[in-house]
């Protein structure tokens, strides 16, 4: 496969609630290509996450389409479970599944859904788990963690899919100031290693240091989007010259 | 002659209320084997109330499954035949859950006996019917509500890793609601034991039938009643212990 290879493309995706009254999403249009990591900043309410959520149709969007891998995702006849599995996602509250050790976190799904033999799913675990430092923490439980180890386990656990693309919902937004870099670090890691993602995200550092592509949004709309460097030294629209000023 | 006898003099000898109650006793539960009454209707008790939780399980987590499944989705489905569905399973949960919420389990039971089962002759089968619907009403919203006090989120990770509605539900949902609401479910089942008690009203033997027969046999009504009390006690008791062991096992894999 080619690095420019479009992974998603999204046309012209609206939600609107209350008739349009509301208008959360109000006509996105954006590609995103395999290997990329496309930051998406704004202001709270801006549509955001739940531009990110619709992506894997956690929010249904009422208008406009979303094409992965070349299938449309909005079509009433895509079968969504089997593309949500190549479409790994981290909480921003982590959602780990708190009745399940570490370890049956992680290999539920690709037991249950891939058909993996519960060995090899479990090695497979055990060697992302490794490579997140947390490889003597499989049985534990999620309430005995750290949040930053429990947001660093959501992230494993969605590698454990093997997904094409990475969904962050403002991952390190819920944790301790001292437990947000070392969440950070394993997302550069991934970054460097070529997994597609896509980071909603107020860490301003991580997008301009890992993004390959950042993207400004404000009520519903992309209004500026173009590489770190433009959307940071460079800032040409109003509105995110005026973000900007206020968070970094 | 008399000094031999002196030992034996002292132990036959019981004080009268002593010796009173244990004429009693014998009258009660020894003459004609008349205990027997008290281990058959216990059988019965306990048959009833076992096959009765089995239902109300059963009937309980499907209405529960199909009332937060349409408060949770229905505003999010497509139009078609699987929203009809959903809504017509609803309506009728909603019906069920009024009737046996809304009428004593007794007049329910003497229903079913009388009116939709007239022509059957098994009276086990029947109580355990309508204990087992009755009881699956109130099991069906102590599991609703044990649904519903899970984050969204839970299910949001289901979802996102690929999982159905059904999969998120069964690995995901169900068994946190089911250790939230274990206790509300213990003293669901045990209500439900003690409920049994009216299955004599039908011509059931059971338990508290039992030592009612055995009183109208004897013509006294102390022994026997408490001893059907103190039987149904133990139960409970025994119950009890079992569940709050079961809850600190729960407990014990999340720490």
């Amino acid at each position: 496969m080619s690095d420019n290879e479009v992974l998603i493309s999204v046309k012209d995706l609206c939600k609107h609630y209350n008739m349009g009254a509301i208008k959360a999403l109000d006509g996105i249009t954006t590609d995103i290509k395999k290997g990329e990591v496309v930051v998406i900043i704004g202001p709270s309410g801006s549509g955001k996450s739940t531009f990110l959520r619709s992506l894997n149709l956690l929010e249904r969007p009422t208008a406009g389409s979303i094409t992965f891998e070349g299938v449309d995702i909005t079509s009433p006849k895509t079968d969504i479970n089997k593309l949500r599995m190549k479409m790994g996602m981290v909480f921003q509250h982590f959602n780990l599944f708190p009745h399940l050790s570490i370890i049956d976190n992680m290999t539920l799904a690709p037991v249950k859904l891939l058909k993996m033999s519960k060995e090899d799913a479990r090695n497979k675990a055990q060697q992302l788990l490794d490579k997140v430092a947390l490889g003597d923490r499989g049985n534990a439980f999620p309430s005995q963690l750290s949040g930053g180890q429990k947001q660093r386990i959501a992230i494993v656990r969605a590698l454990c899919m093997s997904p094409d693309v990475l969904l962050f919902d403002e991952p390190t937004s819920a944790l301790d100031p001292e437990m947000v870099g070392e969440v950070l670090d394993v997302m550069k890691d991934l970054a460097n290693d070529g997994m597609t993602m896509v980071v909603v995200t107020h860490e301003m550092g991580f997008a301009r240091e890992v993004g390959s592509r950042v993207i400004f949004m404000d009520e519903g709309r992309i209004i500026e989007e173009g590489t770190p460097d433009e959307i940071f030294t460079n800032p040409t629209n109003g509105r995110l010259k005026s973000f900007l000023a206020k968070v970094l | 002659m008399y000094i031999g006898c002196k030992v034996p003099y002292v132990v036959l000898a019981l004080p009268s209320w002593l010796q009173q109650l244990k004429d009693d006793f014998t009258l009660n539960f020894i003459d004609d084997k008349r205990y027997m009454y008290l281990v058959k209707g216990l059988g019965a008790t306990l048959e009833i109330t076992f096959f009765a939780v089995l239902l109300g399980i059963a009937l309980g987590v499907v209405a529960a499954i199909i009332r937060s499944s349409h408060d949770k989705t229905i505003n999010d489905m497509r139009p078609g035949f699987g929203k009809v569905l959903l809504k017509v399973l609803n309506a009728i949960v909603k019906v069920y859950l009024t009737i046996i919420r809304g009428t004593p389990v007794v007049v329910q039971l003497m229903i079913t006996y009388y009116i939709i089962f007239a022509s059957s002759t098994n009276q086990i089968m029947i109580a355990v019917l309508a204990f087992g619907f009755n009881s699956g009403a109130y099991v069906a919203e102590i599991i609703r509500s044990g649904i519903m006090s899970i984050d969204n989120g839970q299910f949001e990770a289901g979802r996102s890793l690929g999982f159905n509605y059904v999969q998120t539900m069964t690995y995901i949902i169900i068994p946190q609601a089911f250790k939230n609401v274990l206790p509300a479910l213990a003293n669901e089942f045990i209500v439900l034991i003690k409920e049994t008690s009216i299955s004599g009203y039908v011509g059931i033997q059971d338990l508290t039938r039992g030592g009612d027969v055995i009183r109208s046999r004897t013509y006294s009504a102390f022994m026997p009643l408490l001893a059907v009390a103190a039987i149904y006690l133990l139960i409970v008791v025994f119950f009890s212990k079992l569940v709050s062991i079961l809850e600190r096992r729960l407990r014990n894999s999340e720490r």
